[in-house]
């Protein structure tokens, strides 16, 4: 089991469209991560940045243009690229030098501003890039292979759409009262399932949003922590691993999966082993959580998820949310936040923002959203790129 | 006069009228297939690989999944005018045991489409301008 690090506050800008830039967005998350762990900016002795593409040079050296809207203080600087898994890799660096004694306190911030609509690629005529040619060749948005996994769920387990649209209405009324979510409005079955179609089967209100917002966490080491806060909540594991080869899922942006003619499939898929390597670094499992906050970029992806963390085997995630388990007040609440649904993706943030979620609800802070009692939480996220990652957080 | 038809991409799939393939590339040390091609080092971390065969692909799979995009992509796909919708798959190929993903002809009901349906390749227009017809590569149900 790895050692623990301590989450000593941790802070957001509200997700929504602001139309501001996203280094305004950041601080704010920064200047509230900072208060909350009651510490200054001067205090700090390792900035880690999510990245954005889409806001020119500041974005690619985000951690940099944090450091410097804070004001210069000589702090050690890392800027971490990872698709949705950026706010992830961001808090891994942070946590490796903490573990390595390089320093005792890091913040860690992601903060995006996002166009309307689809996620587009890079401009330009670039067909060695296979995130130019997937929307080139086939018109493959990121929903087009949201649909893919929808439609499996349909055509292997016997999922509806209805099924689909009660995800929605649950989420939606897990982060109506969330003053950081985007969407604060309650929906009815009736209303997804009448909503436009976009990638068959999935329509709009199954589909997350693209946001602005920004969120941050101040980790430092256990014995820096003890000093400062009786309690502190602790992460008992990141995991950003890759997928393995032969991996015969197809994921974004791909035209195709690994083949499996030479080598065998191994034992667990790429999202199974996100969250699995997540647990055997805590040395937990499924049976030890009280929540999870999942990546629902639709809302068939979160049933997808329930089965890829372990809450139940495939097949079953219908099931689960029919009984009411993932609903806050059942067994295992899954996105008491209202999770993407509520907020829309900005993707550097958003994996830090799964984290902010956890420890609010540890401290016991999550107001009306609040699970009673919850002690271990999980995240998890997969992204283009093979990229993915899962947080376990514990008090 | 007939518009000239041209690849929309090079050098994945034959322009054969009868029977297209989409090209992949095959290591000639541990048999892996790949698609689009590789032609560096085999993806294969148990194998030191550096020489690849290129070799046609089959041209019939099962359906894995499929969807029908209801809304226009952006950029670089390119749309008719007025947007029409289309259906994309997501096809296994048996014999190389990998999914390769294409649109699905025009013309296919997608309510008559089921995971594990049996499809073959053709090729079809992707979009035209005034000079020239760019083809890709579609599969279409049997």
């Amino acid at each position: 089991m790895a050692k623990g690090v301590a989450i000593l506050g941790v802070g957001m800008h509200p997700w929504g469209k602001w139309g501001k830039n996203f280094v305004e967005y950041g601080i704010t998350a920064c200047r509230d991560a900072l208060k909350d762990a009651g510490l200054e900016w001067k205090d700090i002795q390792f900035i880690s940045g999510g990245e954005t593409v889409r806001n020119g040079y500041p974005g690619y050296v985000a951690g940099a243009t944090f450091a410097q809207a804070l004001g210069w203080s000589g702090v050690r600087v890392a800027s971490s690229y990872a698709a949705c898994a950026s706010g992830a890799t961001a808090m891994n660096t942070a946590r490796a030098q903490i573990l390595a004694g390089f320093c005792d306190v890091a913040l860690v911030v992601g903060a995006d501003t996002t166009p309307k609509g689809f996620l587009a690629p890079t401009a330009g005529e670039r067909p060695d890039d296979p995130d130019w040619l997937r929307f080139r060749l086939l018109g493959a948005t990121n929903p087009t292979y949201f649909a893919f996994y929808a439609r499996r769920r349909m055509d292997l387990y016997g999922a509806t759409a209805r099924d689909f649209a009660k995800v929605k209405v649950k989420n939606a009324r897990h982060g109506l009262t969330n003053p950081n979510a985007r969407y604060r409005k309650e929906y009815t079955e009736e209303e997804v399932l009448q909503s436009n179609i976009v990638a068959d089967p999935l329509r709009l209100l199954d589909i997350c949003a693209t946001s602005d917002g920004a969120a941050a966490v101040v980790l430092a080491s256990t014995s820096y922590a003890r000093k400062r806060a009786t309690r502190p909540i602790t992460i008992a594991a990141i995991s950003t691993v890759t997928p393995r080869y032969p991996n015969t899922v197809i994921e974004m942006p791909n035209f195709a999966t690994d083949s499996a003619y030479a080598e065998n499939v191994p034992n667990m898929t790429f999202r199974d082993s996100i969250a699995g390597a997540a647990y055997e670094e805590a040395g937990l499992g499924p049976e030890d959580l009280h929540l999870a906050e999942v990546y629902d970029l639709s809302t068939a992806l979160e049933l997808d998820w329930y089965e890829n963390i372990g809450l139940c085997k495939a097949g079953e995630a219908e099931r689960l949310l029919n009984d009411g388990y993932t609903t806050i007040g059942g067994k295992i609440p899954v996105n008491p936040s209202g999770g993407l649904t509520c907020f829309g993706e900005a993707v550097p943030a958003q994996a830090i923002a799964q984290v902010c979620e956890l420890v609010w609800q540890l401290r016991g802070q999550a107001g009306d959203r609040q699970i009673k009692g919850a002690k271990v939480g999980i995240t998890t996220n997969q992204g283009l790129f093979g990229h993915g990652s899962s947080v376990i957080v514990k008090r | 006069m007939e518009k000239a038809k041209v690849p929309a991409i090079t050098g994945w799939f034959s322009m054969d009228g009868h029977e297209p393939h989409l090209l992949g590339s095959q290591c000639t040390a541990c048999k892996s297939y790949f698609f689009p091609k590789e032609s560096f080092f085999c993806r294969n971390p148990g194998c030191t690989g550096t020489e690849f065969q290129e070799v046609p692909l089959s041209r019939t799979g099962k359906i894995w999944s499929f969807t029908t995009n209801h809304y226009q992509p952006p950029a670089p796909y390119v749309s008719p005018n007025p947007f029409v919708p289309y259906t994309v798959a997501a096809v296994e190929l048996t014999e190389e045991k990998m999914v390769v993903l294409g649109q699905v002809v025009a013309g296919v009901d997608p309510s008559t489409l089921k995971v594990g349906m049996d499809v073959e390749l053709v090729l079809d227009k992707l979009f035209e301008d005034d000079a020239s017809e760019y083809i890709v590569w579609k599969w279409k149900p049997l």
